[in-house]
């Protein structure tokens, strides 16, 4: 087992991991945060996608010996409370949610999308989210939320983050 | 039954009504991640459970030796077929012939043998690979047709014909002018569901035991639970968990019993989680499919008869197979007026995985077939797509070659001519390399595109079918807190990700007309919702929910009554200082059990779509690009109009990936791709926008004229989509999915079996 500290969600935290322990497990399992979802743990779904030092990745690529020192973002800490952020609220009133195991990598991946590009095109946005793997939705409402984001942030501004 | 409109005059209005378009009530939840599916439960203390499975498609085990394995650290439990406790096979639907764990045979590559519970993960899989066992392997039978001729080996005690079914309709000597023939391939297809099996399983002080579990259909899963562990149901509780998508998979069990036995053995909390490569051998997929077609037609395009032997692929157990069959038979013909049919539709035995339900089950199958067979026969009497298939289709009152006359529902050729007046996408002036098939990866300039158009119109029951006995109970309970008047509504329906809850509670609101309504978890303490398949929850569950809500009502107008009062004008809160609590367990109306000549009827109800779609095909590199699917679809009434398009939507991208991406390869008995690297299911950048007019001509007998909407959005779009790839490269393309080599080569997949069609496909002969 390796010691790590790490900064998750604001929180610093520090835990044992086993060597070959992925970031995934080690959030999921060990620091008691599930909304990173475990559907192919191979980096091919995106339903684990969090910001590590701000840079969106699949959190099941990531040795979680490797991120000692630094910062992780999840899907856990977007909400402010019981207040939705642009993006959250932004996919339950299009339909963007069924099943819902893809919605947290996506909406994370929402996110680093739009604080990169601020007003994506269609063909940015269906770019950037290529790495999500939805089967219930066929993507139409998830385009249609991400769009409604943009415009919500657009308008009131990006949340001083 | 008719049903009376909701009733008008509540005082407020109430929101979250049917026909609003409603976010569902787990969207906060599941947007936060915090909703809990049954991958993320978690309990102090719980242990783990692994699964060692079948590395043949067909042996005999000489020898189990667990002693090594249960003596490594952390290992609590080890157990195989001798350890189960009760009955020791299981099976959807009484058809019990698969073992729990393996009975001294293998019947394919990934059958459980044994089960381990550990305290960690890794322990209990370092375990199974610690179990010696010595298989005899024996000679498998992988081709469907084979393994269902007299000489072929038996498979199984139960032998290799799982379902037979046979129907007769007209005059099956029937001639005509023109006659189109076509042999059709159907792959198989998974439900790729992104949430795996899992469960936790935790025993109970009495001896019983609660499970909470990712599943479809909780009271078929305590049926066939309670007698393998040997308990009684009362001491089995089985409680819904999230469920990550289930698509049809989840019909059958996959931890369920397996979880329990681990529990009942160790007296501790465990949980299963299946991996992704384990969840695609760990539960059923779509069955795959031998299609031989035969139409006649006059010089005008009227259709005389249909003629068809389909052989479906079952894997080496039962599952689902025999509602697959039966639907694939009943439904080979199409929604067209057809007066005369001989369809002879068998269910095989085979060492190949398992197969079972999936979204359209058994209508996907002879949809893709029927359909290229109807474009043939509009080619050879010189009519398009549309003109065939308008001049064809049902209307109300024609009956199906079942016999089964059409009810409550728009005209086949206003579907269609609705779907085809929808706007063309605009053609592409090229264009952005990132818009041509195969994306960037396309190292040509577009010089070999070619624009395809292509239709399809299909059809499917609603509800379970053919005499079985299918209901749905709904507990609805009204009281008074601090806050005012509430309801709670407990069901045992399964909410997978399709919506029904958010249609309780619409459902609840407006027969109630008060905006606080809950749903209590679904579990067993409540009546069978039966399964979430078939498209029926919205109808059956929805339809107890509905009554026990009129049954509150008309409570409630007896305590205002009693009171002096008029209901309209009082707080309800005033007559409810006890509460109003009614159970209603709704049957649909009888179906008639198949007959031999499979004359009858044998269905509640029927849905219908069509689609366009609209593809560019490479010639040159065989990739395909899908620009636009236009669809029309007569729901009966959009109960939940945002939930009807996410189904819709939904749908087509699962017919999509089934047209031109979608299978799993599997040569020897042993799936070859089974993982999300390999198994490619559409992105958002393979998915085309999809333009929807949604009809709603109610049916009489559904809650307030709805239909099903899940499964019809899936059985033709996969089959427009072929059509419009044989438009644009002239192929015959008998096969889906439609593979690169198929368009550039216009390679064959005949199977080599020679198969009137309409004969009996178990006296087929080769060559």
């Amino acid at each position: 087992m390796t010691r790590i500290t790490v900064t998750v969600n604001g929180a610093r935290e520090e835990t044992a991991v086993e060597a070959h322990e992925s970031l995934l497990t080690t959030l999921r399992e060990r620091l008691g945060l599930p909304g990173s979802k475990n559907a192919c743990e191979q980096g091919e779904c995106g339903s684990c996608s969090v910001l590590l030092d701000d840079v969106l990745v699949c959190a099941c690529l990531v040795l979680a010996a490797s991120v000692d020192g630094r910062e992780v973002r999840t899907v856990e800490s977007l909400a402010d409370g019981s207040a939705l952020d642009p993006v959250q609220r932004a996919f339950v009133e299009t339909g963007a949610v069924q099943c819902g195991f893809c919605t947290p990598g996506l909406v994370v991946a929402t996110h680093a999308l739009l604080r990169e590009n601020p007003e994506p095109s269609l063909a940015e946005i269906r770019e950037a989210l290529s790495g999500n793997l939805c089967r219930c939705t066929g993507y139409g409402q998830i385009v249609e939320a991400v769009q409604r984001a943009a415009k919500t942030m657009y308008l009131h501004g990006l949340d001083d983050e | 039954m008719t049903l009376a409109p909701p009733r008008p005059g509540a005082r407020v209005k109430v929101r979250g009504v049917i026909g609003e378009p409603a976010p569902r009530e787990d969207a906060v939840p599941k947007v936060k991640g915090e909703f809990q599916y049954a991958s993320d439960l978690w309990r102090e203390g719980m242990l783990h459970g692994a699964t060692l499975r079948s590395p043949y498609p067909f042996a005999r085990i000489r020898k189990v030796d667990v002693s090594a394995a249960a003596k490594l650290p952390g290992v609590r439990a080890v157990l195989t077929q001798d350890d189960v406790p009760g009955k020791k096979t299981y099976g959807l639907m009484d058809r019990d012939d698969q073992p729990v764990l393996a009975d001294g045979y293998v019947r394919f590559v990934g059958e459980p043998v044994a089960v381990v519970a550990a305290d960690t993960i890794e322990q209990a899989r370092a375990a199974t690979k610690a179990i010696v066992l010595e298989y005899e392997v024996l000679e498998p039978t992988f081709d469907p047709i084979a393994a269902i001729q007299p000489s072929a080996a038996k498979l199984h005690p139960k032998g290799n014909v799982l379902e037979r079914v046979r129907i007769l309709h007209g005059d099956p000597a029937a001639k005509a002018d023109v006659v189109v023939e076509g042999e059709y391939e159907f792959a198989m297809q998974d439900q790729a569901a992104l949430g795996p099996e899992a469960g936790l399983a935790i025993p109970r002080e009495d001896g019983g035991v609660t499970l909470h579990v990712a599943t479809q259909w909780l009271h078929e899963d305590l049926d066939q639970l309670a007698p393998c562990l040997g308990l009684p149901e009362s001491k089995v509780r089985i409680v819904l968990s999230g469920v990550g998508g289930a698509f049809g998979a989840r019909e059958d069990t996959s931890i369920q019993i397996h979880a329990c036995l681990l529990a009942l053995k160790t007296r501790r909390a465990v949980r299963m989680t299946y991996g992704r490569e384990e969840s695609f051998f760990g539960h059923v997929h779509r069955h795959p499919a031998r299609l031989f077609y035969a139409h006649g037609a006059t010089k005008k395009g009227e259709l005389v008869f249909v003629r068809a032997t389909i052989v479906l692929d079952g894997g080496a157990y039962a599952s689902s197979s025999s509602a697959v069959v039966a639907n694939a038979g009943s439904f080979a013909a199409g929604p067209y007026r057809v007066p005369n049919a001989v369809v002879d539709c068998v269910g095989a035995r085979t060492n190949n995985p398992p197969t079972g339900a999936m979204r359209g089950f058994g209508a996907v199958q002879s949809c893709f077939a029927y359909e290229a067979q109807m474009d043939k026969l509009a080619k050879a009497c010189g009519l398009d797509a549309v003109e065939i298939r308008m001049r064809n289709g049902l209307v109300e009152g024609d009956a199906i070659i079942t016999s089964q006359p059409l009810v409550g529902s728009a005209p086949i050729a206003e579907i269609v001519r609705r779907c085809a007046s929808l706007p063309l996408p605009e053609t592409a002036a090229h264009r952005d390399q990132s818009e041509l098939p195969g994306g960037h990866a396309n190292v040509t300039r577009g010089e070999g595109v070619v624009r395809g158009v292509g239709y399809a119109v299909g059809f499917k029951n609603v509800c379970y079918s053919n005499g079985f006995d299918d209901f749905a109970t709904a507990r609805v309970r009204l009281f008074a807190d601090a806050e005012g008047p509430l309801a709670r509504v407990h069901t045992a329906a399964a909410e997978v990700g399709q919506g029904i809850n958010t249609v309780q509670l619409q459902i609840a609101r407006t027969e109630l007309g008060i905006e606080r309504v809950e749903l209590e978890t679904a579990d067993t303490n409540v009546g069978s919702a039966g399964s979430s398949s078939a498209s029926r929850q919205t109808w059956m569950t929805g339809h107890a929910v509905l009554q026990a809500c009129r049954e509150v009502r008309q409570e409630l107008v007896r305590r205002a009554e009693r009171e002096g009062l008029t209901l309209d004008r009082t707080d309800l809160a005033d007559l409810l200082d006890r509460p109003i609590e009614k159970t209603v367990t709704y049957r649909h109306q009888d179906t008639e059990k198949r007959r031999p000549d499979g004359q009858s009827r044998g269905h509640v109800a029927f849905m219908f779509a069509a689609h366009r779609a609209v593809v560019d095909v490479d010639v040159e590199t065989g990739l395909v690009k899908v620009v636009q699917v236009a669809t029309a679809q007569d729901v009966g009434k959009a109960i939940n109009p945002l939930g009807v398009i996410g189904q819709i939507e939904g749908g087509i991208a699962q017919g999509v990936g089934l047209a031109v991406m979608e299978e799993l390869i599997v040569e020897k008995g042993r799936i070859r791709n089974a993982s999300f690297t390999d198994y490619l299911i559409p992105t958002i950048l393979d998915m085309p926008p999809v333009i929807a007019d949604v009809i709603e001509h109610p049916h009489p007998d559904g809650p307030y004229g709805a239909k099903g909407v899940g499964e019809a959005p899936t059985i033709s779009s996969t089959a427009a989509v072929v059509a419009a790839i044989r438009a644009a490269t002239n192929r015959d393309l008998e096969r889906v999915p439609v593979r690169p080599d198929d368009i550039v080569f216009g390679t064959s997949s005949r199977s080599g079996w020679r198969i009137a069609p309409g004969d009996d496909p178990r006296r087929a002969v080769r060559g």
